[in-house]
């Protein structure tokens, strides 16, 4: 399991540092083939597969409680989903009022197209700050862009002060969910980790090992010169960001440093204040379930006069970087109505399976295996459209109704049109021409059912590979159209209801 | 600023940029979502009729107006008595601890009681009448974020305990809202190990849109730089998915409720 970790880990890091842009095309080995080994690797770890799931274990029945305290969580998520449809579809307007509204309360709106000029933008704040320390509080988006690995190249000391992101920074991973960036881990490992980096003694106590992380990020806050965070919603009417938390670590970010640099999608806007009150219990419940997560804090601007205290200075940073692409694409736009709440990855049996690190990518799960494809490219990503069992549990999942499964299928879809495979174009080719001959569709059907027995038992190159985590069934005596046929001739014999039954009594035996 | 020219320049050019590919975007409608209550699309929308997307040629499809109440969202009781006892019923499942107290004085005595059985030696406050009243019982050391010093993240680092008022607290969610502006700061709420929040029974509203509505109202279009709903003590289950509560804001949440 650790070479395993190790390879997923070093996999990204790599292609943070050498080719730091998240655009960036495959590293050495292609994403299909990681995934593949990968996923192989993680389904026969059967330890951390259990380990996994009882983790989640949790989280499902205390969602559950909480959705049974919605008078009807079926409706909240119309609501939801309208809310977002309505702002995804007047994406320019609202961004537009939200920058104003925000420069009209003292803070700064910088506009990034892409991962590199994020970057810059954000080094270049970093520098006029003079900073000497950073801290962040969790925010997918700079994972997005690999914005450590950016500071750290220029010799800016970052910490992640959400416990789980301290935890896959100081383990040099990127994170397995998120939401839950190291749900894999176990406490014994949490335990040498900062038994290494902290020099704390030994303990298999979560909550001792919580307050390891506690006491060594106190003095952070304190110290730090500049706070990133990322938001979960933009509020266009108001010029405020949002940001959900449970930790304390961003109000802390937010409110003890000089500066206050937010790094955020364009699609997190809202239209009104007034959308928070559903969305914000809606990410609590369906991604953590919880009534409302512990801080959900609304900032528009730097500290006004009268405030106390407060950051002299706050940047929002929007970051585009494909995200008008999945725009331009009617049919799966809504998959920017997404609020990561994580729902879909939880309930979702292909990540359960194979764990976050073997999709390769920012976002995990079902909804990364969607907007992946757009962010990095069809040709290279496409696979993960394939990495589902089409079980729309995400789909129902979804506290914003994405359509998330079949946006799965249309991505299937579009790459058979634009980059279709040959030995599937064949394949299909050669059906045709048996389906539309009955001699030659019962004649290759007979061919093929001779061969089972011998492909199960020779395993020859050709399924050898299929065959190795799948068993093939045995062929039935007759086919469909004999037995059909037979049952036909016996109706015709006897009483029409004895007919039916005895046959259907015989196939199901 | 003092940044030169070009880069003023690309960032003048990468708005109009990302605003041109959105627009482009956008000129080919989406389908509206597929919702199961026909209801919330036929309603007008609250603020303004032109934000039907005049583009899409799609029917204006809107979110129910704020005050149609929300029938489906969790409860936030319909009367004060109602409103009081889910709130108080979701502090303590939020593992807050309330205490209802008759007046300012039995307050302060319930404050005081609490930090001698915590020895806490000192003690962050702001100024606000109530916080004011109960903290002249205490003992200890006190000190004031928003005194004529200025706040010094030092010194509030090292209180056991802040003090501080709310503007409302919500009983939907357990929520209490406190902001920068009437609260004390960004700080005070958040980096003391213990947080206590002295409140008047009357400031509890039913729903998180009354909570947003009443705030709006309240400041107009000068809100402070921070709002904040804090719901119950700070909490992580980032290791084995295991409640820990006090990650890194305040492990302890204390709702005094006067009245």
């Amino acid at each position: 399991m650790t070479t395993l970790q190790h390879n997923a880990a070093s996999g990204s890091k790599e292609s943070g540092k050498k080719l730091p842009s998240a655009d960036s095309q495959a590293g050495p080995v292609p994403p299909k083939r990681q995934f593949l080994q990968d996923a192989a690797a993680h389904v026969a770890d059967i330890g951390h597969r259990s380990f996994v799931r009882s983790a989640l274990g949790g989280y499902y029945k205390s969602r559950d409680a909480q959705k049974a305290r919605y008078r009807d969580w079926e409706h909240a998520r119309d609501a939801a989903s309208l809310a977002k449809w309505s702002a995804v579809n007047r994406l320019d307007e609202l961004l537009e009022q939200f920058a104003a509204n925000f420069e009209g309360r003292g803070g700064k709106v910088h506009w990034a197209a892409n991962a590199h000029d994020a970057r810059e933008i954000i080094l270049e704040l970093v520098r006029q700050a003079g900073a000497r320390a950073i801290i962040k509080s969790k925010c997918m988006t700079s994972e997005e862009i690999h914005l450590n690995a950016a500071l750290e190249e220029e010799g800016y000391g970052v910490v992640e002060s959400d416990l789980g992101e301290f935890i896959q920074q100081l383990r040099g991973e990127p994170p397995y969910h998120f939401v839950f960036p190291c749900m894999h881990v176990r406490r014994e490992e949490i335990s040498r980790l900062f038994e290494d980096n902290l020099g704390t003694a030994p303990t298999d106590s979560p909550e001792e090992l919580t307050m390891i992380a506690r006491r060594h990020m106190r003095r952070l806050y304190v110290e730090a010169d500049v706070g990133i965070t990322g938001a979960n919603f933009l509020v266009a009417e108001t010029g405020q960001i949002s940001i959900t938390e449970n930790e304390g670590n961003a109000r802390l970010t937010a409110a003890l440093p000089r500066m206050h640099i937010a790094l955020v999608g364009i699609e997190k806007v809202v239209a009104n204040l007034d959308d928070l009150s559903i969305l914000l219990p809606m990410l609590a419940t369906a991604g953590a379930g919880q009534p409302m997560t512990c801080y959900n804090t609304l900032y528009g601007g730097p500290r006004q006069e009268g405030e106390c205290d407060g950051p002299h200075e706050m940047h929002v940073v929007l970051l585009d970087n494909h995200r008008s692409a999945i725009l331009a694409d009617p049919e799966q736009r809504d998959s920017l109505h997404c609020i990561r709440c994580g729902a879909c990855l939880n309930v979702c049996p292909i990540f359960k399976n194979v764990g976050g690190f073997t999709y390769g990518t920012t976002y995990q799960g079902p909804i990364g295996s969607v907007i992946t494809p757009h962010l990095r490219g069809l040709a290279d990503w496409n696979h993960l459209s394939g990495a589902s069992s089409l079980c729309g549990a995400c789909s129902d999942a979804c506290p914003v109704r994405i359509d998330i499964h079949h946006h799965l299928l249309h991505n299937r879809r579009n790459a058979a049109r634009t980059s279709p495979s040959r030995l599937e174009r064949l394949g299909h080719r050669l059906f045709v021409t048996a389906a539309t001959r009955p001699w030659l569709f019962r004649t290759a059907g007979w061919m093929a059912r001779q061969s089972m027995g011998l492909a199960r038992r020779l395993k020859p190159p050709l399924v050898r590979e299929w065959l190795a985590s799948r068993d093939l069934p045995t062929a039935p005596r007759e086919t469909f159209r004999a037995a059909w046929q037979r049952r036909s001739r016996a109706a015709g014999a006897r009483r029409p209801e004895k007919g039916v039954s005895s046959a259907s009594s015989r196939e199901s035996t | 600023m003092s940044s030169p020219t070009p880069s003023k320049l690309s960032a003048a050019s990468s708005r109009e940029t990302i605003l041109a590919r959105i627009r482009e975007a956008l000129r080919v409608p989406a389908p509206p979502p597929h919702v199961i209550d026909r209801t919330l699309v036929d309603v007008p929308h609250r603020s303004d009729p032109s934000t039907a997307d005049p583009r899409s040629g799609f029917p204006a499809l809107q979110v129910l107006p704020a005050d149609a109440g929300r029938p489906w969202l969790p409860d936030g009781g319909d009367t004060p008595e109602e409103r009081l006892a889910i709130l108080t019923d979701n502090l303590e499942k939020l593992r807050a601890e309330v205490h209802r107290c008759r007046d300012v004085a039995h307050a302060a005595e319930t404050i005081a009681d609490l930090a001698r059985a915590a020895s806490w030696q000192r003690v962050a406050w702001h100024h606000d009448a109530l916080v004011a009243d109960v903290v002249r019982a205490l003992s200890c050391e006190t000190c004031q974020v928003d005194g004529p010093s200025g706040s010094d993240k030092e010194l509030l680092e090292s209180c056991q305990a802040g003090i501080t008022s709310c503007e409302l607290l919500v009983a939907q969610t357990g929520s209490i809202l406190v902001d920068s502006r009437r609260s004390g700061g960004r700080g005070l709420s958040i980096l003391p190990h213990v947080h206590l929040v002295v409140a008047r029974v009357d400031q509890v509203v039913g729903t998180l849109g009354d909570a947003l509505a009443l705030t709006k109202q309240r400041h107009g279009g000068q809100l402070p730089s921070m709002l904040s709903f804090i719901t119950g003590p700070s909490r992580t289950g980032d290791i084995e998915r295991i409640l820990v509560l006090g990650a890194h804001g305040p492990k302890e949440l204390h709702v005094i409720l006067v009245g």
